[in-house]
């Protein structure tokens, strides 16, 4: 089965992009699954099922989604599994620009817009420069010459990557998007398998549910602000 | 430099080989696009800024000087075959002309821009009639002049060798002169409209239908004539807008000028008294 994990910044097109991938697979013949991690809640889901494909939600809750989306890996491999599936579209949450969802063996889209700045793919960090493929979105509504100057910037943060220039409303890219998919060597089991930029550590009071702001209500792996030696008292 | 693209092999909507089974369009032509929504202008375009190799809905190929996808490395390494300019597209991010295209030029690894950088923005003004300074910021340029300012940075910075224009009817800009300019620099300019004026400014226009390419036709003589007088009433309009713009009125009485619309000649004049 071939694993497909989806990251970028909220509301750059993610769905959008692998909705219309998918319906070209579908087209070839192939057989998707579709899962969406998020925190509070999706209405994602109810977007891949009107391709008539297994859909699963998982939702992190009181959990940094990151490390949720992790610790169920495998879990969601078995699943898509059990549904005969060649191919399986994990969207991530795509909230913190801490990490990178990653993983050595699958195939990383990481999906970016436009609209988001030119500094912005700097910023975004270890999720742009892990991935294997760069789509690029909303290039309908800026000029061309910004269009030129913001690939530059993405191709600065990850030389390697395949970038691809995707209207999420038209559906103008999927093709390419699905070859790329379909060149993308199968994965046996994701047991065992590598992230590629470890994220962040969390251990504190606040992990389990703290919720009192002060010194002494902090417990485990709490980092204070550095502000140059002068104020700490 | 590119030479041409072929666009061949497509169908219709039903399934049909298109009528027009081979459009050639060489380096510094026009072709208009034209045909109701719906009737595959946006897919053919689509087609092209794919580079479609005969997997898209149409099953059309595009070849560069003959040359499909897979065979072109040179096309392939080219990172945007297509540039475009449309009415629905504004700079988003805040900076100033000077500083963005200095920018834009460093991406396109240009060495020298100061001098490439004052023609863009000559450019710009000749197009939009509404000057604009290299100090004034991106996002508070109208849309007259940010249209302006886009087609001459494809023109001069940008690589893409080919041009699309989609209905740019309203935007304050010099048409004509834009195309020129974009043919001057040897660009394949495809031209999406509904503006006779812009239609008949294509030497070449395809008809849309049905998915399909339909019919190719050839400005006549008497479209050539009916050009140069809709360029005539749009000079008029725009002097009139600027008339009226800059708080004058059209009085005889005021003893100033008098506008007339020669009707029978089709030609348009500015009396002085
Ligand atoms: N103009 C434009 N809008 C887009 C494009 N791609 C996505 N959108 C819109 O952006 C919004 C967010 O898209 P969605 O797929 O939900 O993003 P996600 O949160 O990353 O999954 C939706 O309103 C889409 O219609 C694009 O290429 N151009
Ligand atoms: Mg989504």
């Amino acid at each position: 089965m071939r694993f497909v994990i989806v990251a970028g910044t909220p509301s750059s097109g993610k769905t959008s992009v692998m909705l219309h991938t998918i319906r070209h697979l579908l087209k070839d013949g192939r057989s998707v699954a579709a899962c969406k991690i998020d925190c509070l809640r999706t209405s994602d889901d109810a977007r891949y099922r009107r391709l008539n494909i297994p859909v699963a939600v998982g939702l992190s809750d009181y959990i940094c989604p990151d490390h949720f989306y992790v610790a169920n890996l495998e879990e969601i491999e078995r699943w898509a599994q059990a549904r005969q599936a060649d191919i399986l579209v994990l969207e991530t949450a795509g909230l913190c620009h801490r990490c990178a969802p990653a993983v050595y063996g699958c195939l990383s889209v990481c999906v970016i817009d436009n609209l988001i700045g030119m500094e912005t793919p700097q910023k975004v960090g270890p999720m742009l420069s892990t991935a294997d493929i760069v789509v690029v979105t909303k290039g309908d509504i800026v000029s061309q010459a910004e269009r030129e100057v913001f690939r530059y910037k993405v191709e600065t943060v990850n030389p390697r990557a395949r970038i691809l220039d995707f209207n999420g409303l038209t559906g103008q890219g999927s093709i390419r998007l699905k070859n790329e998919i379909l060149k993308s060597r199968p994965l046996e089991t994701i047991t065992g398998k590598e992230l590629k930029y470890p994220m962040p550590a969390a251990v504190c009071s606040y992990c389990a549910g703290e919720t009192i702001v002060g010194r002494t209500y902090q417990m485990g792996n709490v980092k204070k602000v550095d502000f140059g030696g002068l104020e700490q008292c | 430099m590119l030479k041409k693209i072929t666009i061949t092999g497509g169908l219709d909507k039903d399934g049909h080989p298109e009528r027009v089974q081979r459009l050639d369009i060489g380096a510094g032509e026009v072709v208009g696009v034209v045909g109701p929504t719906g009737s595959g202008k946006t897919q053919l375009i689509s087609d092209i800024e794919q580079y479609a190799d005969g997997e898209t809905l149409t099953g059309r190929s595009i070849l560069i000087d003959g040359q499909t996808l897979q065979q072109s490395v040179e096309v392939r390494n080219l990172r945007h075959l297509v540039a475009q300019v449309s009415q629905n597209m504004n700079f988003v991010i805040d900076m100033t002309i000077e500083e963005f295209l200095i920018m834009h030029t460093q991406v396109r690894s240009i060495g020298s821009p100061r001098q490439i950088i004052r023609e863009v923005l000559s450019m710009c003004n000749e197009l939009s009639g509404e000057p604009v300074s290299l100090t004034d910021n991106l996002t508070r340029l109208s849309g007259g002049q940010s249209r302006a300012l886009m087609v001459a940075d494809v023109a001069m910075i940008s690589q893409a060798p080919i041009v699309l224009i989609d209905e740019i009817e309203n935007a304050g800009i010099d048409r004509l002169q834009a195309l020129e300019i974009l043919k001057g620099k040897g660009k394949v300019v495809l031209l999406v409209s509904h503006d006779p004026t812009l239609i008949l400014m294509a030497r070449q226009r395809v008809v849309m239908k049905n998915g399909g390419m339909d019919k190719l036709y050839q400005t006549t003589a008497t479209e050539q004539k009916i050009l140069a007088d809709l360029l005539r009433v749009e000079k008029y309009l725009s002097r009139l807008r600027d008339h009226l713009r800059n708080g004058n009125t059209i009085d005889p009485k005021d003893g100033k000028e008098e506008w007339c619309y020669g009707q029978n000649t089709g030609t348009l004049s500015v009396k002085h008294q």
